[in-house]
């Protein structure tokens, strides 16, 4: 039987023509039997029909509407509980056909900023996203008349629509930038807009996506962490650290009494972003005081002056400070494999390293004085462990010559016992 | 040397102590190829002593409770002057024991000393090796660390198999249902009252019957010296052979020594009952071989659980094994040669099955 | 063995054996009951037995503030509220490990490291943290401020 492809606004003719073919096929499949839990019809032949009219029992069923008793009709209209086509999607019965994108928000918005109509399945649900998107860059294209920004169906995905907590949807922490690349990392959808499209490909060797993708850090941000989801937007030149703050809480205390901040505003330069980047963010190294490619300061700073200078001396502070932690580690290992408990000094180990990466937060202060206060505090805890470690191995070796003159002793033993029964023998 | 034969006369008035020692006096080592086996058995008495002293010293400072029992370990490996050669000695020397008890029955059965009239020594011997393993697996636990958390889980685990008996009898050694803190409570008792109680015996016994019926000959050699009495070769155990025993347990000790203080015995990690068990958690070596077995077996043996199967087999041929002696008779007969062979197979199982579940991950 | 057997090398021979033997069984019997000896001399370090220790003395914390103290093989946090009781907590992040600290301003527990936050009872309560922080036991007795886990059923 030959299947004519519906187009997205088939006129009368031509759908009369297509599901006459089906209303037989769908006798055959055994329609009539509805599964869920209120009658929905339209599944009986629309989920035998292909795409873009195709939409399964299997599908509609993970859908959180269909869950909650909504069907098909409550968003297309039309009468769910006739069996005739004619009657299911006739005008009397309010039937609406596909929704056209200029019409989704809408449509969305008109149970979904209902705080009435949505206490009665989630009371604690928010009602404001239409409001939200309005304000967004998407909403203000859209209003304007765009039709290729994000409407809700874009990253909520429509007809299997689960909520965000499932991990299986497009919309959960893990998957979110995966969703917003499907245009922003296309080139060729995003010609006429003027952003680049390298933010997913950045994002993806960031410290984060590592985070939350790779380990499960739930709490590691993502897109929306930072841009907003329906109020979606940059933050903004002057905004940016008050948005990387709301975790990184300590570097921007620092950094918002450092000569930085003032320098770079006064210049409408986006603070953290400048050494840190916005996508593409790195574990920091100490490299980024350095002089090599990593080397951010002297972006900015002239060689040989007071800042190069000061810059030279962090560096070198805190690779001081690294190179004490791991000489006292070396030695406290050697100490553990002979068998000597180091427990007390591998503890204090943890506080400096615990006194490192302050000295590292503490740069954002962009004042040596302060960081040198970390580093020495580290200083004294890394040396007190290197002679606990020194101590141990001197305390092994001790073991060690007393088990020697053990030896020898019992060596003496059993020379004169062999003698002596020499002797008793001969 | 007066002095001392003024000690003895006083012992004597007093206890009998020339009668006493009288048969002592007269004791005696066949000398043939095979006699430095003889001195397995004075080496597993030795270092029972060993543990039973260096055991008294730890229970002055551990303290049985998963609350403390692997602080107090801690304390005894960190603070105690020399506290980690005691745990360390014990701990090694635990391990000695064991080999040597081993190495001491299979000496007896290859020597085929168990024959009559040694029947009952080797039935005690026999019980006195269980208990030596009890002895390591209650002892095992006491650390309260990781390894011997999920071990000691485990291996009540597989006891827990057997049919009809199993279940009761786990949560007999379990002090519960689970591995709890009750059961460090229970496997201390065992191993510092129940178990040296009964082993004390049991040596005792064991002592006294070589001392009654002497140190067997091997069976052909007997049949030779029977024979023709004057090729008959002995020493005397005073003083001959019992100062080649001191030296080799001087060199035991030597040993010991070394190992305690170029290898100290590690702490590990403190239990934690909801930490998932580590990955290919291992008995300690002289479980390995059953334990490997176990692992071998399929899930299912027609209609019977594979490792019910083998707890059951493993019992049967330990009933068996204890029962050795019962089997042989006097008269020649394939039975001897059955013994012999099935005493090589058992060997080449348990040393084989051993190194492979070493190995195995 | 032969009737005359000269007499030197005989006493040498028994020097030796005394020598050896007797030396030897001394220096060895010393080098096992020395150690035996100075263990069973108690430390000067009590051993509390295993999940208690000293957090503190009593004078030492005044209200509103806190203090890092070693608990087994990790650090402890004990903090002394505004109105003056003790609560002690474990101090190491839940989320990426970090030792916590106690804010009198915030009057919170914070790690500096994200951000997290746990409320005095060690309960999550903003921030990346998964879980709370395990809660410790509390005892004053004395001076001295003690520190126990909680116990098991």
């Amino acid at each position: 039987m030959a299947i004519s492809r519906n187009k997205l606004r088939p006129s009368s003719a031509a759908r009369y023509a297509g599901l006459a073919g089906f209303i037989v096929l769908a006798a055959c499949l055994g329609c009539g039997q509805s599964y869920g839990q209120t009658t929905n019809s339209c599944l009986d032949c629309h989920s035998a029909l292909p795409d873009p009219l195709g939409v399964t029992q299997e599908k509609f069923s993970q859908d959180i509407h269909s869950q909650k008793g909504l069907t098909c009709a409550s968003c297309h209209g039309g009468d769910p509980t006739a069996d005739d086509p004619d009657k299911a999607m006739g005008r009397k019965a309010g039937w609406k056909g596909s929704i056209d994108r200029k019409q989704i928000p809408q449509l969305c918005g008109s149970c979904h900023s209902n705080p009435a109509y949505i206490r009665q399945f989630n009371p604690s649900l928010r009602t404001d996203q239409l409001d939200q998107y309005r304000t967004s860059v998407h909403g203000k294209r859209f209003a304007a008349g765009d039709t290729k920004v994000a409407v809700c169906t874009d990253c909520h995905s429509v007809h299997d629509l689960r909520v965000p907590s499932d991990p299986r949807s497009t919309v959960n922490p893990v998957n979110v930038a995966n969703t917003c690349s499907r245009c922003h990392s296309d080139a060729d959808y995003m010609k006429g807009y003027s952003i680049p499209t390298d933010q997913f490909a950045k994002y993806s060797t960031s410290m984060h996506h590592q985070a939350l993708a790779v380990r499960g850090d739930l709490s590691a941000p993502t897109c929306t962490t930072c841009h907003g989801n329906h109020g979606a937007a940059p933050p903004g030149v002057d905004r940016v650290q008050n948005v990387c703050s709301n975790c990184h809480a300590f570097q921007a205390q620092m950094y918002e009494k450092s000569s930085h901040k003032k320098a770079f505003e006064a210049v409408s330069l986006p603070g953290c972003v400048v050494c840190h980047s916005n996508h593409g963010i790195r574990h920091p190294t100490d490299a980024m005081l350095g002089t090599g490619p990593d080397a951010v300061c002297m972006r900015c700073h002239t060689p040989g002056d007071a800042c190069d200078q000061a810059r030279a001396g962090l560096q070198t502070s805190l690779s001081q400070l690294d190179a004490a932690i791991k000489s006292a580690d070396q030695v406290l290992s050697i100490a553990e494999s002979s068998g000597m408990e180091v427990s007390e000094a591998r503890l204090g180990q943890d506080q400096a390293r615990d006194s490192l990466t302050k000295a590292r937060v503490t740069i954002h202060s962009f004042r040596t004085d302060l960081v040198d206060h970390d580093i020495q505090a580290g200083m004294k805890i890394a040396a007190k462990d290197l002679q606990a470690a020194k101590g141990a191995m001197v305390e092994r070796n001790h073991r060690r010559a007393g088990l020697g003159i053990s030896l020898i002793a019992i060596g003496m033993v059993l020379a004169g016992l062999w003698l002596y029964i020499k002797k008793i023998e001969s | 040397m007066s002095f001392l034969r003024n000690v003895r006369k006083w012992l004597d008035q007093r206890l009998g102590w020339d009668d006493l020692i009288a048969p002592l006096r007269k004791k005696a080592v066949p000398l043939h190829k095979l006699s430095y086996w003889y001195f397995l058995g004075g080496m597993t008495l030795f270092l029972f002593v060993i543990q039973v002293l260096t055991g008294i010293l730890l229970l002055l400072y551990y303290r049985p409770g998963a609350n403390e029992a692997f602080e107090s370990v801690q304390y005894i490996m960190t603070q105690v002057q020399f506290g980690w050669l005691i745990r360390s000695i014990h701990s090694w020397s635990a391990n000695l024991m064991i080999f040597t008890a081993f190495a001491h029955m299979f000496s007896v059965l290859f020597l085929k000393a168990y024959r009559k009239p040694r029947e009952l020594t080797w039935v005690s011997g026999m019980i006195l090796l269980f208990l030596v393993m009890g002895f390591g697996f209650s002892g095992y636990l006491l650390p309260w660390n990781t390894l011997a958390f999920f071990a000691t889980k485990v291996g009540t685990e597989i006891t827990g198999q057997v049919p009809a008996i199993g279940k009761p009898v786990m949560i007999f050694l379990r002090g519960g249902e689970e591995v709890t803190g009750a059961t460090l409570t229970r496997f201390f008792g065992f191993h510092v009252a129940v178990l040296p109680g009964l082993a004390t015996l049991l040596v005792l016994l064991h002592l006294l019957l070589v001392q009654h019926l002497g140190i067997s000959i091997p069976p052909k050699l007997e049949v030779q010296w029977t024979a023709n009495p004057s090729a008959k070769r002995e020493m005397k155990f005073f003083p001959n052979f019992s100062l080649r025993e001191m030296m080799a347990w001087y060199v035991a000790l030597a040993v010991l020594g070394a190992l305690a203080a170029v290898f100290p015995w590690n702490l590990g990690v403190k239990a934690d009952p909801f930490v998932p068990a580590p990955a290919g958690i291992k008995p300690e070596w002289y479980f390995l071989f059953m334990f490997q077995t176990l692992k071998l077996i399929p899930p299912k043996v027609g209609f019977i659980d594979g490792e019910v199967l083998g707890v059951v087999a493993f019992g049967l041929i330990g009933l068996l094994w204890l029962l050795l002696p019962f089997f042989e008779s006097d008269q020649p007969s394939h039975m001897k040669k059955w013994i012999t062979g099935f005493s090589v197979f058992a060997l080449a199982y348990v040393v084989g099955m051993s190194i492979y579940g070493y190995l195995a991950k | 063995m032969t009737a005359d057997q000269p007499s030197q090398p005989k006493t040498t021979r028994r020097r030796a054996i005394e020598l050896f033997l007797g030396g030897g069984l001394l220096a060895s019997f010393t080098s096992f009951i020395y150690p035996v000896l100075r263990y069973l001399v108690p430390p000067a370090v009590a051993d509390l037995g295993g999940d208690e220790v000293v957090a503190a003395k009593l004078t030492e914390l005044k209200p509103n503030s806190g203090k890092i103290f070693r608990f087994g093989n990790h650090p402890g946090l004990l903090i002394r509220t505004a109105s003056g009781d003790y609560r002690a907590m474990s101090a190491t992040c839940t989320h990426l490990s970090c030792t916590v600290q106690y804010r009198d301003d915030l009057r919170e527990v914070w790690c500096a490291c994200h951000n997290g936050k746990y409320d005095l009872n060690g309960r999550n309560i903003s921030g990346p943290p998964p879980r709370p922080l395990e809660a410790f036991e509390v005892q004053v007795r004395g001076d001295e401020i003690f520190v126990r886990r909680r116990r098991e059923a």
